[in-house]
């Protein structure tokens, strides 16, 4: 038989709020929080705008020692998985530490921290031999990521499967369709699984601009992500995290959990076709996409809400709609489709857990998110693509999806509990 | 489902090529000396396994030459080498019947720290329009899929030295579960001055001087281990789809497969690397008694040698099996490793030999380890473990064997 996977616990840091309440009610609100960038001066940068997240990591709850090792993203990952493991209501001691696993997404990692020490060993660029007296302890753990998925584990204790998953922007779907896997072929009970990516910084701002990618609406910062409208003009770079609880569907059930959503199938494929660039027919997402809708066993017109990518470039746009048209028909023209990244940008690898929780929550609280500053589409994205304020309506089965540099296409079916087909 | 290996290609600083490579191994010839990247003279540790006699521009399209790392130039290369090996035509397969999934540890790091510097020193509109994916975990996977058009489901993981058998591991998954083809592997290099220095702060670089003496798994004298750049790609198909499309050769099988974490720092409860030991072995249906050679994580670092050696000994007993670590004449190769010596495990299963830990003379007695040493050890191999530990407490062990003709 068949393992299930369901998600019994969210833990979201996201622009805007500081939890997974007032992740949703921004959302739900048709609010933006994108502004203009504070963390360093972004003046001699093309674009000046991001989702930065007001987060103090020791009010958090993290000690002295740990605000010292981590870099933030994974501050943010580790908050976000004890918000999840609380929010699931598991008992940390009564894991079994063998049967528990990690999978953490990011694309860029500790871009943050790298920049910072290397300011300081090469005095901002003048040596290309840096200096061994200014090198930090934590210099190895910020070149070789994989700290972050440890860190993880050692806040449960995990000793099962321990992974990051670094597919660039769809990280955050991957990583958690990967730890779905490991549920399902027997590898662990329960895995915390999510991604994290905190990307705010001058490097990573400047390869954006390099080829032109985000955002230059620098006087209207609220309102520079405009997915599918026609003035689009780039994605506007986001920090955010979330992780999930997702546990084998019995062992939820018997222990009485709350669950969100049965997480009923995933599948990513690759365009080979540019590190950057994609084509306009969308084939190997509408391939994605009709991978995952057959491992979840349903039809493209049980979907009742699509998760856009919709990262507000052009290409991504036009990709997509034809994607969703490619792989659903008609139904594509009948079903709502909007873009969170137009209210809290795009985190790069992490927004594919976001998006993942945005979806759980539309399941549980019956109400679409809109896509914001949305007012002229583009005319060749013509779906419904539910613009400027949250629609409600009862959604059973959501789609989201994820395209990312490196050519990854990425796609995931979200299902209520006991849906017809679905977990119980 | 059974996965076969059905192509070798490898970038090792030892040897171009899978018997370059081999030869060298069995030679006992390094590829472990003096720093040459950049003048190390007034570090403390000066030693690495270089890959210097790879020209970029023989193996890899002009065209990729600007916006590739070095590393991705030993992927693409690897790639190339190990679907050469398994005479197979991507175009004659389905696009999507091919994945791609690799590790590396620290991705394009030389590329982004001359970004960097370009970035402080000038300004960001001197930064490259590559850097975007230059950089990043995934480059690797992304540019060999669009080399040879694998549209099929890819990934690219990070666990320290244990992501490159993470990445064997989720290949073989991937084929298992549909996905006849799946191109896997791992490749690392940071040697400019700031990756150099990352590896040093990790505090297990050995500061040896001399070559043949700097990293001694297991050995007395063991003082830190040197690093190395490089690594392997292997072809894994699904046995069927391979006989079908009249595969020439098989390299062996993946046939087990598992990773664990170690409880966290200051817990009493024991490290997970016997129980990936295990867990593989199980997943392939073998018992310890099956085993004929252990390739060994070696760290080179007392406390960590000796605790694998413990591992080994819960698994197999005192002396129970014969074990090696040819990574002495490579240095660690982070996400390189395990797929390298996953290579290596092959070639002993097809050579009826076991390669020797170079270097090693002295293992002390309480470690109770039969350590292949000195010189190559013929042997019938039909079962081979490969371990691998990440720093942080990464364990991951696959288990290959001989297909018999």
């Amino acid at each position: 038989m068949t393992r299930r996977v369901v998600i019994t616990g969210i833990g979201v840091r996201a622009p805007g709020g500081a939890g997974t309440a007032q992740f949703w009610d921004l959302l739900t609100s048709g609010r933006t929080a994108t502004r203009r960038i504070s963390f360093f001066d972004p003046s001699p940068y093309r674009s000046q705008v991001a989702g930065e997240t007001d987060f103090d990591a020791s009010a958090e709850g993290l000690s002295p020692r740990e605000i010292r090792r981590m870099d933030r993203a994974t501050q943010f990952a580790v908050v976000c998985a004890r918000d999840a493991v609380r929010d699931s209501g598991l008992d940390v001691g009564a894991l079994d530490p063998h049967r528990t696993g990690v999978c953490l997404g990011s694309a860029v990692a500790a871009a943050t921290s790298l920049e910072n020490e290397y300011r300081v060993l090469s005095n901002d660029g003048e040596k290309w031999l840096v200096d061994p007296e200014h090198l930090s302890p934590y210099t190895f753990d910020h070149v070789v990521p994989s700290v972050m998925p440890a860190e993880v584990a050692w806040t449960v204790g995990a000793e099962g499967p321990v992974t990051m998953v670094s597919n660039g922007c769809t990280s955050g779907l991957d990583s958690v369709g990967h730890a779905v896997a490991l549920i399902r072929e027997g590898s662990a009970d329960v895995v915390l699984a999510g991604a994290s990516d905190t990307p705010i910084t001058p490097i990573v701002v400047a390869c954006f601009d390099a080829i032109k990618a985000t955002s230059t609406y620098n006087d209207d910062p609220e309102h520079a992500s405009r997915p599918f409208d026609a003035s689009r003009n780039g994605f506007v770079l986001a920090e955010s995290a979330a992780m999930f609880v997702l546990e084998e569907h019995g062992s939820a059930r018997r222990r009485g959990a709350h669950v969100y959503a049965e997480i009923s199938g995933y599948a990513t494929r690759c365009n080979a076709y540019h590190m950057t660039g994609l084509k306009t027919d969308g084939r190997e997402m509408a391939e994605a996409i009709r991978a995952a809708l057959d491992e979840s066993g349903v039809d493209g017109t049980a979907v009742g809400y699509v998760n856009a990518h919709g990262s507000g470039t052009k290409q991504n746009d036009r990709h997509e709609t034809a994607a969703f048209k490619r792989s659903l028909g008609e139904h594509a023209r009948r079903t709502p489709v909007s873009s969170i990244k137009s209210m809290v940008g795009h985190s790069l690898g992490a927004i594919g857990s976001v998006e993942i929780a945005a979806s759980a929550l539309a399941i549980e609280h019956g109400v679409i998110p809109p896509t914001a500053n949305l007012h002229t589409p583009d005319p060749e994205c013509d779906l419904d693509y539910v613009p400027l304020v949250a629609r409600e309506q009862r959604v059973d089965t959501v789609l989201t999806v994820g395209s990312g540099f490196g050519g990854f296409q990425s796609a995931m079916v979200l299902r209520r509990p006991g849906t017809a087909g679905a977990s119980a | 489902m059974r996965v076969h290996v059905t192509g070798l290609g490898v970038t090792a600083p030892n040897g171009l090529g899978v018997e370059a490579y081999w030869d060298a191994v069995l030679e006992g010839r390094t590829g472990i000396g003096e720093l040459t990247r950049f003048d190390a003279s007034a570090l403390p540790a000066r030693l690495a396994g270089q890959v210097l006699d790879f020209a970029a521009e023989e193996h890899v399209p002009n065209r990729l030459l600007p916006q590739t790392d070095v590393s991705t130039r030993f992927a693409l290369a690897a790639a190339e080498w190990a679907l050469a090996d398994a005479k197979v035509d991507p175009a004659a397969l389905t696009d999507y019947d091919m994945g791609v999934v690799t590790s590396t540890a620290s991705g394009g790091f030389e590329f982004t720290h001359r970004e960097f510097q370009k970035l402080w020193s000038r300004g960001p509109r001197y930064v490259s329009v590559y850097e975007s994916f230059a950089w990043f975990y995934a480059v690797n996977t992304g540019q060999i899929s669009i080399r040879h058009g694998m549209r099929g489901p890819s990934s690219a993981l990070v666990a320290e030295q244990a992501g490159g058998l993470d990445a064997i591991g989720h290949a073989r998954r991937t084929a298992r579960r549909g996905t006849p083809l799946v191109l896997t592997g791992g490749v690392d290099s940071a040697f400019d001055p700031w990756g150099w220095l990352a590896h040093v702060s990790s505090g297990r670089v050995s500061t040896g001087t001399d070559p043949g003496r700097a990293y001694l798994p297991f050995d007395t004298g063991a003082r830190g281990y040197v690093p190395g750049e490089g690594g392997a790609v292997l072809v894994l198909e699904q046995a069927e789809a391979a006989r079908a499309r009249g595969a020439h050769r098989v390299h062996g099988e993946i046939a087990g497969y598992a990773s664990t974490f170690d409880p966290p720092p200051g817990s009493p409860r024991p490290p997970g690397l016997r129980r990936a030991a295990e867990l593989a072995l199980a997943d392939a249906g073998l018992t310890a008694a099956d085993v004929d050679v252990v390739f060994a994580d070696a760290a080179g670092v007392p406390a960590l040698d000796r605790a694998e050696a413990d591992a080994i000994t819960a698994v197999f007993g005192p002396r129970g099996v014969p074990v090696t670590a040819p990574k002495s004449l490579t240095g660690r190769l982070l996400a390189g490793g395990g797929p390298l010596d996953v290579v290596t495990a092959l070639l002993s299963v097809r050579d009826g030999v076991i390669p020797a830990t170079a270097g090693t003379t002295d293992v002390p007695d309480d470690y109770r380890l039969d350590l292949v040493h000195g010189s190559p050890r013929g042997a019938a191999v039909t079962t081979a473990l490969v371990l691998a530990r990440g720093r942080w407490g990464f364990n991951s062990a696959v288990v290959v064997t001989a297909v018999p003709d």
